[in-house]
């Protein structure tokens, strides 16, 4: 019996001013597992991150329809808090973009911005979460050296560290290895496959051969739209539309 | 056409050679002029005495406590207005009706003729709210005045804030104010110094709206209600009523000093700013 | 949550600040001032040709032209200028030198109006007198004063008007065969236009308002200026000059020409404000 779903979507629409981004999207995602979104670039995969989140709320003109679920608490509810939110819904965006902090700093931000301030604690969340991002070893001795000095890898897994300091529940990433080199990329997939004991991971991937090395459960989304969505191996050597088979076999993207 | 072209390129660029460097010349002629008398005069007890016998001798200590008073003054009370106003245009909203509005009051502000500034001062400050010719009226008034380029400055210094750092103080849970607080303003407060640096240079110079508020007393003020001289106004003063010509130059060469200090910091901040942020830009 | 909202709101209320202050200044100039308009009458005041305060004669007119003219004469000096110095740190030097001289020039903008105004008396009145005539405080010296004292703003806004025209502009120009100077004047200067024809309203403002400069060198007679060489007021050295011991009806007639200045400077803010838009919103 599979669990029951973290993140369910359910007939959800979203709008850029009169442009429509997500179209009538129905999805459940499932726990502790590495959910990856497929599609071409603007087919609103981001949108889909950023909704669930709620940083859509930053753009001015933007609507939607439908709901959210996650645990079954709707998203959108008023009385739903939204730095709450952000805490239990991480996100790591496709360009590593350390604060011009420390790196301890950059670590503890979150954590500080929700309430806690003892050093001691801090200490302990920031070496937890840098361990947990395959990143303590490598910066330890110069946790208050600035973060913009670390490589683009390095970086980029301090933001995750970032995220991972506030003990999210859900973490999406938003092709987080983009303009990484190869080992860069191969420590985050890893990282990624660890965490999923954890979390419940959303993943846009830069490319499909990383989705098919470390997704569990595959969606493709093409114009707003979720075509298909099923186990990785079904949908990478079965998919039953044909615009998913398309995709997937590289007539277009 | 008696020219050719290119005969009619080489006047014209001798022209405009002769024009610019006419200009140049002439502006630097102006400071030469006032350094050259003056800079001489220029003693430690000069700026240590004050003005004795209506300003024929001694120093000009007095005006220089009365110059830092004002634009004391007038930096605390502008600062966290201009920079309140510019993290309310750049963060809480957009593009808007009222945004217009208000930029073009902030711009109307800073046209307005600092004699008018002056006229206001006085009936507002000195009379209607009974605060007398002091450094409060004074400080109040250059206040008002150097606010459009607090406004300006802070506002530059704010947009230059890559919106992915807000991006991810709100992705982590932060509020708008957090997000301000912690990210925006400590990465925009040397560009707000700058600012602040070029609305003390302002006041420095100002001499109109300060004769009408705060007074010309030559007195060391006790408080912030004694009426005061400033540097600006004592030279105006000295050069216009004659009383002395070499006063007159040292205090002119002891202001221009003042001034180009400020101003040269000021530059030297932007520069290093800008060469910073350059540096940090990442893959 | 409601330390979200209320802060919202503080700064809000901060904002309008600059505003507000606009909307007070020109209420308290405008209840000080407009009563003696109506007291005097209108056309009186703006063209009556005695000022004799203590006669209650209160005719601006003679100072009105007085500003008129020396903004006029400081345009006339600062315009080609100004013009030819942002042309000239545009496009007749390396940017390597550029970038010494525009924080020089900037430099010289930040120098208060009476240094600029003691020059003109120690240097510039003694030879007006010497070789024209006339007592030297006279209009001349106060446009060629005012007209030095407005260039770093005509210079710097030009300047960036003139680099901020696409590339395409000037190469597209110099491939049709056009000479380096031909492209200056033919193309780079209309096209910059409305930024230039902006510095020169900008200008004007600041020469209008100017006082310190204008009481040290113009010579402060209560006369319409019949040539250059006279001495005259503008609006604002009447007040400036005045104001310190007027009272009653006399101060407040200082006070109405304020409201005149006001006008003028919404005027030409207006203006700026109009042409900008034309340009392309």
């Amino acid at each position: 019996m599979p669990e029951k779903n973290k993140i369910v979507f359910q007939h959800f629409n979203f709008y850029y001013g009169t442009v429509m981004a997500l179209k009538d999207v129905n999805l459940g995602i499932r726990p502790r597992q590495i959910f990856s979104i497929l599609g071409p670039s603007r087919s609103g995969k981001t949108t889909l991150l950023k909704s669930t989140n709620r940083l859509t709320d930053l753009i001015f003109g933007m609507n939607h329809t439908g709901h959210i679920f996650i645990d079954d608490q709707e998203v959108y509810d008023s009385q739903m808090s939204l730095p709450e939110l952000r805490r239990r819904v991480g996100m790591v965006f496709d360009l590593p973009t350390p604060l011009p902090l420390s790196i301890f700093e950059n670590v503890a931000y979150g954590p500080r911005i929700n309430g806690i301030n003892q050093r001691q604690r801090l200490e302990e969340i920031v070496e937890k979460a840098l361990r947990l991002a395959v990143l303590w070893e490598e910066v330890k001795d110069k946790l208050s050296s600035s973060a913009l000095r670390l490589s683009g890898g390095q970086q980029q897994r301090l933001c995750i560290a970032r995220v991972l300091a506030l003990e999210p529940e859900v973490i999406m990433l938003d092709e987080p290895c983009s303009g990484l080199d190869p080992v860069s990329t191969a420590s985050i997939e890893e990282s990624l496959t660890k965490l999923k004991e954890r979390y419940t991971i959303i993943l846009v991937p830069h490319n499909i051969q990383q989705a098919s090395r470390v997704a569990d459960r595959v969606g493709f989304l093409l114009g707003g739209e979720l075509v298909e969505e099923g186990p990785a191996y079904q949908i990478f050597t079965r998919p039953e539309d044909k615009r998913t088979e398309d995709y997937i076999s590289g007539k277009f993207g | 056409m008696p020219f050719s072209r290119h005969t009619t390129q080489r006047l014209a660029k001798a022209v405009v050679w002769i024009a610019a460097f006419s200009t140049l010349a002439v502006m630097i002629w102006i400071l030469f002029q006032v350094l050259r008398e003056g800079l001489p005069l220029l003693t430690i007890s000069f700026f240590l005495d004050s003005p004795r016998q209506m300003g024929r001798a001694g120093g000009i200590f007095s005006t220089i406590i009365g110059t830092l008073a004002l634009t004391a003054v007038a930096i605390v009370i502008a600062t966290p207005l201009g920079v309140g106003t510019a993290v309310y245009l750049r963060e809480y909203t957009r593009e808007s009706r009222v945004s217009r509005i208000i930029r073009f009051g902030t711009d109307c502000l800073a046209g307005v003729p600092s004699i008018i500034f002056g006229l206001f001062g006085f009936v507002f400050f000195v009379i209607y709210l009974r605060m007398g010719w002091s450094i409060l009226s004074g400080g109040l008034t250059l206040a008002i005045m150097i606010l459009p380029t607090i406004i300006c400055t802070a506002e530059e210094a704010i947009k230059a804030i890559p919106p992915s750092y807000r991006e991810v103080s709100f992705a982590l849970g932060g509020t708008r104010w957090q997000t301000i607080a912690k990210v925006v303003l400590p990465n925009a407060l040397p560009g707000i110094f700058t600012g602040v640096l070029l609305g003390v240079g302002r006041s420095v110079g100002e001499t109109a709206a300060i004769i009408l508020t705060a007074g010309s007393s030559l007195l060391m003020p006790t408080s912030l209600f004694s009426p005061i001289r400033t540097m600006s106004v004592h030279f105006y003063i000295l050069a216009r009523e004659g009383i002395s010509m070499e006063m007159a130059y040292a205090t002119g060469a002891a202001l221009i000093l003042l001034i180009l200090a400020i101003n040269t910091l000021a530059n030297w901040f932007l520069f290093r700013r800008v060469r910073k942020i350059g540096g940090t830009a990442h893959a | 949550m409601f330390r979200e909202k209320f802060l919202e709101k503080s700064f809000f209320l901060i904002a309008l600040s600059s505003i507000s202050l606009l909307a007070l200044i020109a209420f308290f100039i405008f209840e000080e001032g407009t009563p003696l308009i109506w007291k005097v009458g209108f056309r009186s005041f703006l063209l009556g040709e005695r000022w004799f305060p203590s006669q209650g004669s209160f005719g601006i007119f003679p100072m009105t032209v007085g500003s008129f003219l020396v903004t006029l004469g400081a345009l006339i000096v600062g315009v080609p200028l100004g013009v030819a110095c942002a042309v000239f740190l545009c496009e007749l030097i390396p940017p390597a030198i550029g970038m010494v001289l525009r924080p020089m020039i900037q430099l010289l903008a930040a120098i208060p109006s009476v240094i600029y105004g003691f020059w003109g008396l120690i240097v510039l009145v003694p030879l007006i007198r010497e070789y024209l005539g006339g007592p030297g405080l006279s209009v001349l010296a106060g446009s060629l004063v005012l007209g030095v004292m407005i260039l770093p703003t005509i210079i710097s806004i030009s300047e960036d008007s003139l680099r901020a025209l696409p590339r395409t502009f000037k190469e597209g120009a110099l491939s049709l065969g056009a000479t380096h100077w031909q492209t200056i004047w033919r193309v780079l200067l209309p096209a910059a236009r409305s930024g230039i024809v902006a510095s020169v309203i900008l200008g004007m403002g600041r020469a209008v308002g100017e006082t310190m400069a204008m009481i040290m060198i113009l010579g402060n007679a209560v006369q319409m200026p019949h040539s250059i060489l006279n001495s005259a007021r503008t609006l604002t050295t009447n007040i400036g000059i005045e104001m310190g011991y007027a009272s009653g009806d006399h101060r407040q007639a200082l006070f109405a020409t304020g409201v005149v200045l006001f006008f003028i400077i919404i005027g030409l803010n207006t203006l700026t404000l109009v042409i900008s838009r034309k340009k392309g919103a």
